[in-house]
């Protein structure tokens, strides 16, 4: 029963990183809270639903209920996200920063979005829930007493994959080494000659895609629906705000934790209740530890 | 004619119950810089804890004391400043976005609550029966109605008075200044954790005497009334009024409650049933749009704050 559980919340977890860690790469580098950012979620589940749909169905490749439309289109729907992030930041975000406005003008805008474009894909995609495939899986054993669906096996791999290629990424690359300088200083970074502007449309493509990549994700272990990212958007603002914005492994671990915390309450209270989980934690970490579990101090 | 009559009244009605929300909301974000993303919970605490307060007793629940209306009015206000202070005290001396996380999480999590705890709230069915201090007064209903109304009115005019004069005092001054530049304030000897955790349970105990208004105008209390979309709602209005002024709240109020009950109405007539539901998301597209063009193109708002300037600057 517990063995099952911890599964079931490692699995959750994986899925929340992806989303927190893509959700602090922003906070750290573009300097506000956007709450916009679990709807690039749902935008990258239903772009892949109909991008795998306009492939054709294709062939389950064996224990998985999937096909490799999917797999492609799971990538092309992340630069796709990617792509509609950074026009969001053309179109908003960059001209309340050109105007100097507050930070918190800008979290306002985030809100603002969130609506539009929760509600863009209600009207384009209807209210219903879809499914990326039909077929029947059957659970296998991976451990004694915890059994997985295969697809969920797949999803937990391709997760840790990604965390394991975006932090070498962000070690090695120019591109990443930039990104890490301006979140560290922004005015230090522009006099080191670093192109700002391609920093953070670098950021927003990264953000994009990991988020399309957790949507997919989240499509696959549950269904898809118009609201799949904004019910995500506590928990994934948890798993940063327990990571310590900013940390790409602060946001892995914050992500476990809520998974797991969310998973292992259902043994005690009613699976009603699950949703309420991510607030409870959120307020103890603000109460006990507000920088996070990763961050030495720093207060604003 | 008894048909317009009435719906106007219910129109000005629930538009200036918002107002006060609004106002709640322009004592935090527009006089103190308070990013609050959990309007819609505040609001839902007050309605609940008025609903739980004064409905007739029913076997089946927890608390319906059948208290007096004035009684369920205060208790609301009380409850709301007291999950504000709870809140606060864990935010509001943390990074600014912290207080719009938290906030969020207390919107969905009451919501959640209300759904869910049933022999406190009454579950998806909510409570019913709630008092109203002018209902039976006369055998008209709609002349009920018109004195609720007129209390309303009152209300707004007392809290607006009320926020007038304490946004101008010496208090208010120091909200502007931590709005406008946190360091320069503290630097000049305020307890600015203080003076913004006043601000916030203040703007909170308006918007739970908003949510005990309104329950006690339509009777009953359900989760429904307490979606996200009210929280957006709230803040395009101060928005497009123009935050920091007090005026521009009741304004904005009444401007966006216009337009959104208007879209509504249209989406009703014209579109074929099974499209209902996506008018409800065409109005929040639109409400998404006005609030960020506003934000782009007009942050000032309608009417805007106005510039002060000390006597004694030159």
């Amino acid at each position: 029963m517990i063995g099952q559980a911890l599964a079931d919340g490692i699995l959750t977890g994986g899925i929340l990183a992806l989303g927190a860690i893509g959700y602090s790469l922003s906070v750290k580098i573009l300097k506000f809270a956007n709450f916009a950012h679990a709807e690039f979620l749902s935008v990258g589940a239903y772009l892949a639903l109909t991008l795998a749909a306009l492939m054709g169905a294709g062939t389950p490749i064996d224990p998985l209920s999937f096909g490799l439309p999917l797999i492609a289109a799971t990538i092309i729907a992340g630069v796709a996200t990617g792509v509609i992030a950074i026009l969001v930041d053309t179109l908003v975000f960059s001209r309340l920063r050109a105007r100097r406005a507050a930070a918190l003008t800008l979290v306002f805008a985030s809100f603002g979005m969130a609506l539009i474009l929760r509600n863009l894909v209600l009207l384009l995609w209807g209210p219903n829930a879809h499914y990326y495939g039909q077929e029947l899986q059957i659970a296998i054993e991976v451990l004694p007493d915890v059994r997985m669906l295969p697809d969920h096996v797949f999803v937990l791999v391709l997760t840790i994959l990604l965390v394991l290629s975006l932090h070498f990424f962000l070690q090695t690359s120019r591109v990443g080494v930039a990104m890490r300088a301006m979140a560290d200083s922004p005015a230090l970074s522009q006099a080191c000659g670093i192109d700002t502007a391609s920093v953070i449309r670098w950021t927003w493509l990264l953000a994009g895609m990991l988020a399309a990549c957790a949507g997919v994700f989240a499509g696959l272990t549950v269904q898809i629906r118009p609201e799949l990212g904004f019910n995500m958007l506590l928990a994934v603002l948890t798993a940063a705000v327990l990571g310590g914005a900013g940390n790409l492994f602060g946001a892995v671990v914050g992500g476990l934790v809520v998974g797991l915390a969310e998973s292992l309450s259902v043994l005690i209270i009613p699976a009603s209740f699950k949703p309420a989980i991510p607030f409870l934690l959120l307020l103890i970490v603000l109460y006990v530890r507000p920088q996070g579990l990763f961050t030495k101090s720093v207060r604003a | 004619m008894i048909g317009v009559l009435s719906y106007f009244v219910f129109f000005c009605s629930v538009a200036l119950i918002l107002a006060i929300v609004v106002l709640g909301l322009n004592l935090q974000w527009g006089n103190t810089g308070l990013f609050n993303a959990g309007i819609a919970g505040f609001y839902a605490i007050g309605a609940y804890g008025f609903a739980i307060l004064t409905a007739a007793p029913r076997a089946d629940l927890i608390g319906n004391f059948g208290l007096p209306w004035i009684v369920g009015v205060a208790g609301a206000m009380a409850a709301s400043a007291f999950i504000a202070l709870v809140i606060g005290i864990a935010t509001l001396r943390l990074r600014d976005d912290y207080l719009a996380i938290a906030t969020f999480g207390i919107a969905a999590t009451i919501q959640l609550l209300a759904l869910n705890l049933d022999p406190l709230t009454g579950g998806a069915m909510g409570i019913s029966s709630l008092p109203n201090p002018f209902r039976g007064l006369f055998p008209a209903s709609i002349l009920n109605n018109l004195c609720y109304l007129a209390l309303i009115v009152a209300l707004v005019f007392v809290v607006y008075a009320g926020l007038q004069r304490i946004v101008a005092s010496p208090w208010g001054r120091v909200l502007k200044a931590i709005r406008e530049d946190e360091i320069a304030a503290r630097t000049l000897g305020k307890n600015i954790d203080m003076f913004r955790l006043q601000a916030f349970v203040l703007g909170a105990m308006l918007m739970g005497l908003g949510g005990a208004l309104y329950v006690s105008f339509i009777g009953f209390v359900s989760p429904a009334d307490f979606m996200p979309i009210l929280t957006f709602q709230v803040w395009t209005m101060l928005i497009i009024g123009g935050s920091g002024n007090n005026k521009g709240a009741i304004l904005g109020a009444v401007v966006v409650w216009g337009l959104w009950s208007l879209i509504g109405a249209v989406t009703v007539q014209f579109l074929p049933p099974h499209f209902q539901i996506y008018g409800g998301a065409t109005q929040a597209v639109l409400i998404g749009l006005i609030l960020v063009l506003t934000l782009l193109l007009r942050p000032r708002g309608l009417i805007g704050e106005r510039t002060t300037a000390s006597r004694h600057a030159t």
